[in-house]
């Protein structure tokens, strides 16, 4: 296992965690939210709305498979037995992939109702940069969406993109933040965010004698402009967060920030399980309403 | 809600944008788009608490847009398009 993570070395730590403060055989209602991403897979397990235990992992490269293990591993966490639970909502890129789940929902309504509980009410503007697409939601108080829009047509710009272009440079991708402002000067754009052509752009720019760092950041920056040209169209109202992977990567957040003029909103949960979260909420609502599991 | 459907690329912005909370899910999109981009869901798949009928874009359309409406839109002179013309509640808009 340790073995495979070095070699892989762009992965993202995958992790599982349980609130130590809830037993689950107070709850009336356990629910589970499962985001199939392209890039990680987070299962989160709800007591009656509240984070009870989730875990996070890597997609493998079969979704169903990458669903149930995510939801194992979560489970590990907690002494609890599977068969509590009452109701699972699958969301996320891969959300048909969930084949054990209740019902889908699609991860615009689910980011924005995580990203409600987990920055709190106060939040109006919900930036989702995830592995395949990048997703721009305004939401109420509620955290019910009042705009969104969705760009999944290209990986220019997402996670995706990102972990191509670390592998490129053989930098890990915990790295890239850093080491892109490692530069004397911010060198321009890259001209696109393509992944196709940013490789061979890159390529380019090394023979040219930049160093890893330039072309990082001139790729950090490209992405930066192409991500905000997508928030720009639905608005940039206060308060603002940013989930997903590349929420973690302060080369393209630290980049596009000052262009939204704004702070990002702090929390002190991860931001990669807002998708989970939103769909395990949205169970629990439908089992307060009595739209829960048939049994 | 405002589901704005579609993608921006080099060539520009390609979005068409319908309004649910004016949307009551008539139809008549869905009948006189000849491309078959609309369709007319029991539930808002973006608000799934509110169990209303609503239309959307559909998923496999929304990615060629651009190409999709292409004979609804001649460069020469802009006819005005039969989905935005039939929408009666006046829920749908384009960006280009
Ligand atoms: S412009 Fe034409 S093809 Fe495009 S959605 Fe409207 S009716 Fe359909
Ligand atoms: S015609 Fe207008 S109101 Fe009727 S379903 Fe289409 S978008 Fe909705």
């Amino acid at each position: 296992m340790a073995e495979e993570k070095k070699q892989e070395f762009w992965r993202w730590t995958e992790s599982n965690w349980k609130n130590p403060d809830i037993d689950w055989k107070d709850a009336k209602f356990v629910t589970s939210g499962i985001d199939v991403g392209s890039v990680s897979s987070q299962a989160v397990i709800m007591t009656d709305g509240e984070i009870f235990a989730y875990g996070n992992m890597r997609t493998g490269s079969d979704s169903p498979d990458s669903a149930r293990n995510a939801l194992k591993f979560a489970m590990e966490a907690t002494d609890m037995p599977e068969d509590r639970m009452d109701y699972c909502v699958g969301t996320g890129y891969g959300r048909v992939n969930v084949p054990f789940a209740d019902r889908t929902i699609t991860e615009i309504a689910c980011h924005a109702r995580g990203a409600n509980f987990i920055y709190g009410p106060e939040v109006r503007t919900v930036l989702d940069i995830g592995g395949q697409d990048i997703k721009a939601i305004q939401c109420d108080e509620k955290g019910k969406v009042t705009n969104f829009i969705m760009n999944d047509k290209c990986a220019a710009g997402t996670g995706r993109g990102m972990e191509v272009f670390s592998d490129l440079l053989g930098v890990p991708i915990n790295y890239v933040g850093d080491r892109s402002f490692d530069v004397k000067e911010e060198p321009q754009p890259v001209s696109s965010t393509c992944v196709v052509y940013a490789k061979s752009e890159a390529t380019s720019l090394l023979r040219k004698g930049w160093s890893t760092e330039e072309v990082l950041a001139a790729y950090c920056s490209a992405m930066a402009d192409r991500i905000y040209s997508l928030v720009e169209r639905v608005g940039v109202e206060p308060e603002f967060a940013v989930t997903g992977g590349l929420a973690k990567n302060r080369g393209v957040m630290d980049r596009l920030m000052p262009m939204v003029g704004l702070k990002r909103m702090k929390t002190k949960w991860d931001t990669q399980i807002a998708g989970g979260v939103g769909a395990a909420l949205f169970g629990y609502a439908l089992c307060q309403k009595g739209k829960g599991r048939k049994k | 809600m405002l589901a704005n459907y579609g993608y921006k690329d080099a060539s520009g912005d390609f979005f068409i944008t319908i309004d649910t909370d004016i949307c009551n899910g008539c139809g008549d999109c869905v009948s006189a788009c000849p491309a078959d981009i609309f369709e007319v869901m029991d539930e808002d798949p973006n608000d799934p608490l509110r169990d209303e009928p609503v239309a959307v874009v559909s998923a496999d359309k929304k990615k060629k847009l651009k190409y999709e409406c292409n004979p609804c839109k001649p460069a020469s002179e802009r006819p005005p398009l039969p989905c935005v013309e039939a929408c009666k509640a006046g829920a749908i808009s384009h960006s280009w």
